[in-house]
C-alpha cells in the first residue's frame, strides 16, 4: 500500500494518537478505507432488511409457521450475550495494542488471549444460531417453506455467514501475529478487523430488535 | 461419475457441435459468433507466441499501475464494445427486414436484446468509465497511485471473470433471454430452467463486487491522496464526478449484489423471493434492480460530464464557468439518483400519489443538469475554440444530442405520459439518446485526450474526426425515428410485427445502424493507423492541448511513479497558472527515492477463480464451483502473509529522468493552438492569443 497523506487528508476521527507516527499515516488510508467498505456492506444488509419487512405480513407466511412458531427467545438472548460479550473482548484486544505502544511492555500474549477469547465466543453464538436453524428445519420451518421464511433464513444467515468470515479473519490474524510477531501490517489488520466485529454486534441488534423481538410482539 | 464431473454440461451444449448436428440458419448465425472464441483464442495464442510477447503480458497482468490497469479496462471494454456493436447491427437488420417475421427466431432475439444490454452497460460503458478514472484521477490529484493497488487489481480480475462468463456463454449453452433487467418470475426455474439466467446471476454478481471495490478504492484514493494544497475546491471536474460515481459505486452495487444472489437462491436451493407462490414477491427484485439501476444510469453519465467539463475548458482555453456549480450540480445528482428509482416502472400497480412524488423526484433532476449544460455553454462562449479537433466534434455532439435526450426523458418523468409510452421503441430512443451522446461520446472523446498520457502519442485526428462525425450521424439516423415509431406504438424487444406502417422507419433505422457499425470500424482504424504512424505523432513532453490540470504535467507516457516529485497546488488549474508564471518546467533541487509497490498475481489469480466459480456454477460442476471459491479463500489468506513487497527507484535514476524532461521542455519551442494537430506538436504548448 502506498499513500502519500498530507496533513489535510488526515481524517479526525480515526486517530490512533500522536505516537503512531508513520503507522498513523497508513492506518488512516487503511482503516478509513474499511469503514466505507463496512458502508457498502451496510447496504446489502439494508436490502436484505428490507426484503424480511416486505414479507412479514401473514400473506407472505403462506400458510407456514410464523416467528411465534419457532423464535427460541432463550436462545437468542444466548446468542446476543456471546455477541455483545465478544465485542468486549474485542475491544480489549484493540486496547492491549495500545499499550504495548505506549510503552508499558505489554505482551503479543495478551492480544492473543483476547482475541481467541473473541473468537471462543464468536463460536459459541455460531454454535447456538446453527442449533436453532437445525431446529427450525426440522420443524419444518426450512427456507423454502414461504417467502417470510425465506427472507428470515437468509438475513439471519448473511449475518451468520459474516459472523463465520469474521471469525476466519481473527484466527488468521492469531497466527500472523504468532508468526511474524506484532508489526504494522498486522496492527493494520487488526483495527479494520475491529471494525467488522463491532459492525457485526450493531447489525445484531437490528436483527434482536426487528426480527426476533418484533417479531414475537 | 461423468455426470458429477461435468455436472449439466455435455457435448451439446457446445453451440458448434449443435450446428454440426442439425444445421439450420438461426444456428449458423450464433455458432459464427461461438467459432470466433476459439479461432480468435487460437489466433491470439499464436500471435502472443509468434510475437514473444507472453512475457510482457503477463507483467501487464500483474501490474499494479494505475495507468496500465486503466488501460487494461478501455481494451477490455473495446473488445466488449466490437460483440454488442455487431449484436445491435444484427438486431437492427432483422426489425428492418421483419415485417411479417425476420431472419431471427424470437429465442435468438432475445438473447441478442439481453446480450447487447447486459454487455454493454456491464462489460462496455463501466469498464471504459472505470479504465479512465483508473487513468485520469491519480494523476489529476497528484498522486502516485490509488489508495489501494492491489484491491484495483483484483477488481479488474473480477470484471475479467464477469466478461469470460458472458463471452463464453455464446460458445457453451447460451445466455439469459430475460433482457439486462432480467426481472423473475420469467428468470425463475419454472420458467427458464437453463444456464442462460445463471450466467447472467454469476456474471453480474462478480463484476458487481469488483465495481463496489474500485468505487471504495477510487472514494478513499480521492479523500486521502490529494497532494499538498489539493482542497476539495481545487479539484478538476473529472475527479469530482470520479468521486460521486465511487460513492455511487458503494452505495448502489449492494442492491444490485442482493438482488443477484436472491435470484440464485431462488433457482439453486428453491427459495421463495421472487417466486409467484409460497410468498414470494418479483416486485421485490424489481424495486432491488432498480435501487440499483437509477444511480447506475449516474454512474454511468457523471464521468462522462466530467470528460465534458475538461474539454470544454481545455479546447476553449479558458477556465471553467461556474465551477462551483457544475460540482453542486454533480453532488446533487449524486444523492438525487437514490430517490426516483421508481420512474422505471410507473405501470406496475403504484397508487398516483406514489407515482406523482417519484414523478416530481424525477424531474428534479433535470435542473442541476441543465445548469451544467449552460455552464458549459458559457465556458465555450468567446473561448479559442478548436473546431478541427475530435474532443470539441464529441463535444458539440454532446451538447445538441444529449439535451435532445434529457428532453424526451423529462417526458417520460410524467407518469401519465409514460403510460403511453412506456415499453415502446420510444423508451428505447430516449436511453439510446442520453447513453451514446452522453456516455458513449463521453468516453471516446475522453480515450481520444488521454491518449497520449497513456501511450505517449497522439490519435490521428483524420481519422478520429471522421469516426466522431460516424457516431453523430449514425446515431441520429438509428435512433431518431424510434421515437415516432414508438408513438406509434411499436414495442421494445420484438422480434417481428404485423403492421406496414412501421416499414419505412424502420428501414431508415436499420440504415443507420450500419452507419454505427462503419463508425466503430473507423475507431478501430484510428487506432490502427495511429500506432502505425506513432512515430510522428508522439508528445514526449506531455502537454499536447495546453492542458491545465495536473495531469498534463508529465511526460507522456507517463513513468511508473507520476509525478518525479508531487507538485504543490496552490490554485485551481494549477498547470496552467505555473505555465503563465512561466515557471511550470523549472529545475528541481531535491529528488528522493520513490517507492513503488511490485507487481502481483492476486488480482490475477483471483480473476480466474472467479471464471471457475462462475462457470462451475451455471453448469453444477459443484467441484469446481466449491473447489474456486476454497482457494480463492486460500488466496487471500496466503497473500496476507506473504510481505509486501515493493521496488525503490532511486533518486538519481528519478533526477536523470525528471531532468531530461524538464531540460526538453525549456528548449523545445512549442506549438500555438494553431499546430496543434500537426507533427509539429510535441507535447509544449505555447500561449496563443484568446480572442476577446
Ligand atoms: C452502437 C449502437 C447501438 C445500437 C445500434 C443499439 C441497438 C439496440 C437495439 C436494437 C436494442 C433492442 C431494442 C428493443 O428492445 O427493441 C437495444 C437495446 C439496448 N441497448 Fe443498445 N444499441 C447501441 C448502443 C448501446 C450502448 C452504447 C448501450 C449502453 C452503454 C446500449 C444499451 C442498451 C440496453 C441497456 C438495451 C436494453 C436491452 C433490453 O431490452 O434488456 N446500447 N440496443
Ligand atoms: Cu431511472
Amino acid at each position: 500500500m502506498m499513500s502519500n497523506p498530507t496533513p489535510e487528508s488526515l481524517h479526525p476521527g480515526l486517530n490512533l494518537g500522536e505516537e503512531h507516527g508513520e503507522d498513523h499515516l497508513e492506518a488512516e488510508t487503511s482503516v478509513f478505507g474499511f469503514w466505507v467498505f463496512v458502508m457498502s456492506d451496510l447496504v446489502t444488509f439494508g436490502m436484505f432488511f428490507a426484503i424480511f419487512a416486505a414479507s412479514s405480513a401473514p400473506m407472505w407466511m403462506a400458510g407456514g409457521p410464523g416467528p411465534k412458531d419457532f423464535v427460541d427467545i432463550g436462545s437468542i438472548a444466548w446468542q446476543t450475550g456471546f455477541l455483545l460479550a465478544s465485542s468486549l473482548t474485542s475491544g480489549m484486544a484493540v486496547l492491549s495494542l495500545k499499550e504495548r505502544h505506549a510503552g508499558e511492555g505489554a505482551s503479543r500474549g495478551r492480544l492473543i488471549f483476547w482475541l481467541l477469547l473473541t473468537a471462543v465466543l464468536g463460536f459459541g453464538f455460531l454454535y447456538r444460531e446453527i442449533a436453532d436453524f437445525v431446529s427450525m428445519a426440522q420443524m419444518g420451518a426450512g427456507p423454502t417453506r414461504s417467502g417470510y421464511l425465506t427472507a428470515f433464513w437468509s438475513l439471519v444467515g448473511l449475518h451468520g455467514a459474516h459472523v463465520t468470515a469474521g471469525l476466519l479473519w481473527c484466527l488468521t490474524i492469531v497466527v500472523g501475529v504468532l508468526v511474524r510477531g506484532v508489526d504494522k501490517r498486522w496492527k493494520l489488520a487488526l483495527l479494520r478487523w475491529a471494525v467488522f466485529w463491532h459492525f457485526l454486534d450493531v447489525i445484531w441488534i437490528g436483527l434482536f430488535t426487528f426480527v426476533f423481538l418484533g417479531g414475537l410482539i | 461419475m461423468l455426470a458429477s464431473l461435468f455436472g449439466r454440461l455435455n457435448w451439446d451444449s457446445i453451440i458448434l457441435v449443435k450446428e454440426f448436428e442439425d444445421p439450420d440458419l438461426q444456428l449458423l448465425i450464433t455458432s459464427g459468433a461461438a467459432a470466433a472464441i476459439p479461432l480468435g483464442g487460437i489466433f491470439l495464442v499464436l500471435l502472443l507466441w509468434y510475437l514473444k510477447w507472453w512475457k510482457p503480458l503477463l507483467g501487464w497482468l500483474t501490474s499494479v499501475d494505475h495507468k496500465k490497469i486503466g488501460v487494461m479496462y478501455i481494451i477490455f471494454s473495446v473488445v466488449m464494445l466490437f460483440r454488442g456493436v455487431v449484436e445491435a447491427v444484427l438486431m437492427r437488420t432483422n426489425q428492418a427486414v421483419a415485417l411479417n417475421g425476420g431472419f431471427l427466431s424470437s429465442d435468438h432475439f432475445n438473447q441478442l436484446f439481453t446480450t447487447h444490454g447486459t454487455n454493454m452497460i456491464f462489460f462496455v460503458a463501466m469498464p471504459f468509465l472505470i479504465g479512465l478514472i483508473n487513468v485520469a484521477v491519480p494523476l489529476q490529484i497528484g498522486a502516485r497511485d490509488v489508495a489501494f493497488p492491489k484491491l484495483n487489481s483484483i477488481s479488474l480480475g473480477l470484471t475479467g471473470a464477469g466478461g469470460f462468463l458472458i463471452t463464453i456463454s455464446l460458445l457453451i449453452g447460451q445466455f439469459s433471454t430475460g433482457g439486462w433487467t432480467n426481472y423473475p418470475s420469467y428468470t425463475g426455474k419454472l420458467v427458464n430452467p437453463g444456464p442462460g439466467v445463471d450466467y447472467w446471476i454469476t456474471a453480474i454478481g462478480l463484476s458487481g463486487i469488483g465495481s463496489t471495490l474500485t468505487g471504495v478504492n477510487f472514494a478513499v484514493t480521492i479523500y486521502k491522496m490529494r497532494t499538498k494544497g489539493m482542497k476539495f475546491m481545487r479539484m478538476p471536474l473529472f475527479t469530482w464526478t470520479a468521486l460521486a460515481t465511487s460513492i455511487l459505486l458503494i452505495f448502489a452495487m449492494p442492491p444490485l449484489t442482493a438482488a443477484c444472489v436472491m435470484l440464485g437462491l431462488d433457482r439453486y436451493l428453491d427459495f421463495h423471493f421472487f417466486t409467484n407462490d409460497q410468498g414470494g414477491n418479483l416486485m421485490n427484485f424489481i424495486n432491488l434492480f432498480w435501487m440499483f439501476g437509477h444511480p447506475e444510469v449516474y454512474i454511468l453519465i457523471l464521468p462522462a460530464f466530467g470528460v465534458m467539463s475538461e474539454l470544454s475548458s481545455t479546447f476553449a482555453a479558458k477556465r471553467l464557468y461556474g465551477y462551483t456549480s457544475i460540482v453542486a450540480a454533480t453532488m446533487c445528482i449524486a444523492v438525487l439518483a437514490f430517490f426516483v428509482w421508481l420512474h422505471h416502472f410507473f405501470t406496475m400497480g403504484q397508487s398516483t400519489t406514489v407515482n406523482a412524488a417519484f414523478g416530481i423526484a424525477t424531474l428534479l433532476i433535470s435542473i442541476p443538469t441543465g445548469v451544467k449544460i449552460f455552464d458549459w455553454l458559457a465556458t465555450l462562449w468567446g473561448g479559442r475554440i478548436r473546431l478541427n479537433t475530435t474532443p470539441v466534434i464529441y463535444l458539440c455532439g454532446f451538447l445538441v444530442l444529449f439535451v435532445l435526450g434529457g428532453f424526451s426523458g423529462i417526458i417520460l418523468a410524467n407518469p401519465t405520459l409514460d403510460y403511453q409510452v412506456h415499453n415502446s421503441l420510444f423508451l428505447v430512443a430516449h436511453f439510446h439518446n442520453v447513453i451514446i451522446p452522453g456516455t458513449l461520446f463521453g468516453i471516446l472523446a475522453g480515450i481520444h485526450y488521454w491518449f497520449p498520457k497513456m501511450f505517449g502519442f497522439r490519435l490521428m485526428e483524420s481519422y478520429g474526426k471522421v469516426t466522431a462525425w460516424l457516431w453523430s450521424i449514425g446515431f441520429v439516423i438509428t435512433f431518431m425515428p424510434l421515437y415516432p415509431l414508438g408513438l406509434m406504438g411499436m414495442t421494445r424487444r420484438t422480434v417481428d410485427y404485423t403492421d406496414p406502417a412501421y416499414v419505412p422507419l424502420m428501414l431508415v433505422s436499420g440504415a443507420g445502424s450500419l452507419l454505427l457499425g462503419l463508425a466503430f470500424l473507423f475507431l478501430i482504424i484510428t487506432f490502427w493507423r495511429s500506432i502505425v504512424n506513432r512515430k510522428q505523432l508522439v508528445t514526449p513532453i506531455g502537454d499536447p492541448w495546453d492542458g491545465r490540470t495536473l495531469e498534463w504535467w508529465t511526460p507522456c507516457p507517463v513513468p511508473e511513479y507520476n509525478f518525479a516529485v508531487l507538485p504543490e497546488v496552490d490554485s485551481r488549474d494549477a498547470f496552467h497558472t505555473a505555465k503563465e508564471r512561466g515557471d511550470a518546467y523549472a529545475p528541481i533541487e531535491k529528488y528522493e527515492d520513490i517507492k513503488i509497490p511490485s507487481n502481483t498475481y492476486f488480482g490475477l489469480i483471483i480473476g480466474i477463480l472467479g471464471c471457475g466459480l462462475g462457470f462451475g456454477l451455471v453448469w453444477y460442476m459443484w467441484w469446481m464451483a466449491a473447489g474456486s471459491f476454497l482457494a480463492a479463500l486460500a488466496t487471500i489468506i496466503v497473500y496476507a502473509f506473504l510481505p509486501e513487497r515493493e521496488q525503490v527507484i532511486p533518486a538519481e535514476e528519478v533526477r536523470r529522468v525528471d531532468e531530461n524532461w524538464r531540460r526538453e521542455a525549456r528548449e523545445t519551442y512549442g506549438v500555438t493552438r494553431d499546430d496543434e494537430i500537426t507533427e509539429a506538436n510535441k507535447g509544449l504548448a505555447r500561449p496563443d492569443v484568446v480572442p476577446g
